[in-house]
């Protein structure tokens, strides 16, 4: 293979315009996910789960990988996998550390196990590489119903818990003072986290979901310490990722992940550069009098 | 006067360990009450009683003459300099909001008036020229005044202080304890202040409760920071110094620390 074909299967825009109306439903999907994405990450960054996203998203493979092999709902399996995974974590590590091992423990476990479900089974390669890598499933329309009904579900509860959340991820000595029940809304979030990180995985795969759900508002959080402008500069990121994405993996043969990754990816160096710039010239919102009085 | 907090035969244990027993103690409005003792002799305990996230295992706690609840909006709650992340995504403004209505569900809807009250609470401890600085990149000094506005974004009859000078230098201990009696005297709000050293509150202090192997002492700090008294607590000889217009507490037996090294005699410290 040659450069030139390697370019073609990357970008290829003939019948673009046929292509497009093809993957309505798709661009959809990816928009609400994006969306959901952009919000949920803004609480994985502000209580430091990351590597919980890679280990529940693991899981969730699994739960897919078994529901394929059993000939299941590919979508059910996932997430049964996912919150399984997002509850345990909940429950048995409160400290960081103890639940960073946990995490450690849980992943290989799940990789292995979706891996044992792929071998078992005889279908469709294609179905297989999809679960781990993402793919433009050609979305249908009950499909993308059901996909926005979850998405909707969980930003409102997500509305709903917001204030104590923010007060517990980010002060959580205070907010306990304060009589905010910081364990309850904890469980509470790893359920909605691993609801949002098993839709996710229909569209970026198990291992890219990070690109989802993490980059987007670790490049907000690069540029800007707002809350407000945190979440909606989040979203925006994580729309940009996977709408573009689909876009631009229209015009070639690939899987949709590459692209995804690569934007959000890129979107993040620039706002590292910006934000590097702004602490380089000390911006950051001080006001400067002549004669500061001492603090 | 009707006492802001008020315990009755207070007894707290840990299985076999005896934190304290039979404590019976009122706080009044506008009293600078300090909380002294080695580390593991249950001062933070003490402050998680009043704020209802440990149960007594035997006695009576009121607070502002009711039963002591979790999240009473009667209490201010100052943590340690150190329990904010660097990383943390707020703005000091953002951390003064999570005082006035963290607590509450859903988002905030209608941001003016409550936009209104963190301008005052800034105001009120010096920080408005760095409202929009992220918390991360403030002094210690300056995320404690913040925390200070965030724990009287409620009113306060009582202020509930956890170490909040720890790991602070000298300047910034005084300029923020200087804020917390501001607060005690000025809106008469009693301040129950916890720390291991002192010397930094010791103009403010009107009582203390010293709490040591099991023993507790209520008292002013010339009945209490003394030879004696301390020696008794004990259970060994400890020296109470004065030198420089400072205390010094010499000679806590290793046994009464629990494996803490800040908690060695070093000049300037109490235990």
């Amino acid at each position: 293979m040659d450069l030139d074909s390697v370019l073609h299967s990357i970008f290829n825009f003939e019948n673009y315009g046929e292509l497009l109306v093809l993957v309505q439903n798709s661009i959809w999907a990816g928009a609400v996910l994006g969306l959901l994405g952009g919000l949920v990450g803004t609480f994985v960054m502000k209580r430091d789960l990351a590597f919980a996203v890679h280990g529940i998203s693991e899981l969730s493979f699994a739960g897919a990988a078994f529901a394929l092999l059993v000939g299941a709902d590919v979508v059910l399996g996932s997430l049964a996998g996912s919150v399984v995974a997002a509850l345990l974590l909940g429950l048995m590590g409160v400290r960081a550390r103890d639940k960073n091992s946990t995490i450690g423990v849980l992943m290989p476990f799940g990789l292995g196990l979706g891996i044992l479900f792929l071998s078992l089974y005889e279908g469709r390669a294609a179905n297989k590489f999809g679960l781990l890598t993402g793919q433009i499933v050609s979305v249908g329309t009950v499909q993308l119903q059901v996909l926005a009904g979850a998405a909707v579900v969980v930003m409102l509860a997500l509305v709903a818990i917001w204030r104590p959340l923010t007060f517990a991820s980010v002060d959580p000595a205070v907010a306990a003072a304060r009589g905010v029940p910081v364990r309850g809304l904890a469980l509470g979030f790893m359920v909605l986290l691993g609801v949002s990180v098993a839709l996710s995985i229909q569209i970026v795969g198990a291992l890219l979901v990070l690109a989802l759900l993490i980059t987007p508002a670790a490049a907000a959080l690069r540029v800007t310490s707002s809350p407000r402008l945190v979440v909606l500069l989040s979203i925006v990121f994580a729309v940009t990722a996977t709408v573009g994405g689909i876009l631009l993996a229209l015009g070639g043969r690939l899987p949709i992940s590459p692209y995804v990754t690569t934007l959000s990816f890129l979107i993040y160096v620039a706002c590292r550069v910006i934000g590097g710039i702004r602490a380089k010239r000390g911006l950051n919102g001080r006001v400067v009098r002549p004669a500061p009085a001492p603090a | 006067m009707t006492p802001v907090v008020s315990l009755r035969g207070a007894s707290l244990k840990f299985g076999t360990r005896t934190l304290w027993e039979n404590l019976n103690l009122d706080i009044n409005p506008g009293e600078f009450f300090a909380v002294l003792g080695p580390n593991g002799s249950g001062k933070t305990t003490f402050l998680k009683v009043l704020l209802g996230l440990q149960e007594l295992t035997t006695g009576t706690a009121v607070l502002a003459g009711q039963p002591i609840v979790r999240g009473n909006p009667r209490i201010g709650y100052i943590p340690q300099q150190e329990s904010l992340d660097p990383d943390t995504p707020l703005r000091a403004r953002d951390l003064v909001g999570l005082g006035v209505d963290g607590h509450r569900w859903g988002i905030r809807l209608g941001g003016a008036k409550v936009n209104r009250k963190i301008d005052g609470l800034l105001e009120q401890v010096g920080a408005l020229d760095y409202a929009k600085v992220p918390v991360g990149q403030l002094s210690g000094g300056e995320q404690q005044r913040l925390r200070v506005a965030q724990a009287l974004a409620t009113d306060p009859s009582v202020l509930l202080c956890d170490e909040p000078l720890l790991s602070l230098d000298l300047q910034h201990q005084q300029a923020v304890s200087a804020l917390i009696n501001e607060q005690c005297h000025e809106q008469n709000s009693a301040v129950v202040f916890v720390t291991h050293e002192i010397n930094p509150i010791m103009d403010y202090v009107d009582r203390v409760l010293y709490l040591a192997g099991g023993r507790f002492q209520v008292g002013t700090p010339a009945e209490v920071m003394t030879t004696e008294v301390l020696s008794k607590l004990y259970g060994s000889r400890v020296e109470v110094v004065h030198a420089n217009g400072r205390m010094i507490v010499a000679g806590i037996p290793e046994a009464a620390t629990h494996h803490h090294e800040d908690a060695h005699a070093v000049a300037g410290e109490v235990g």
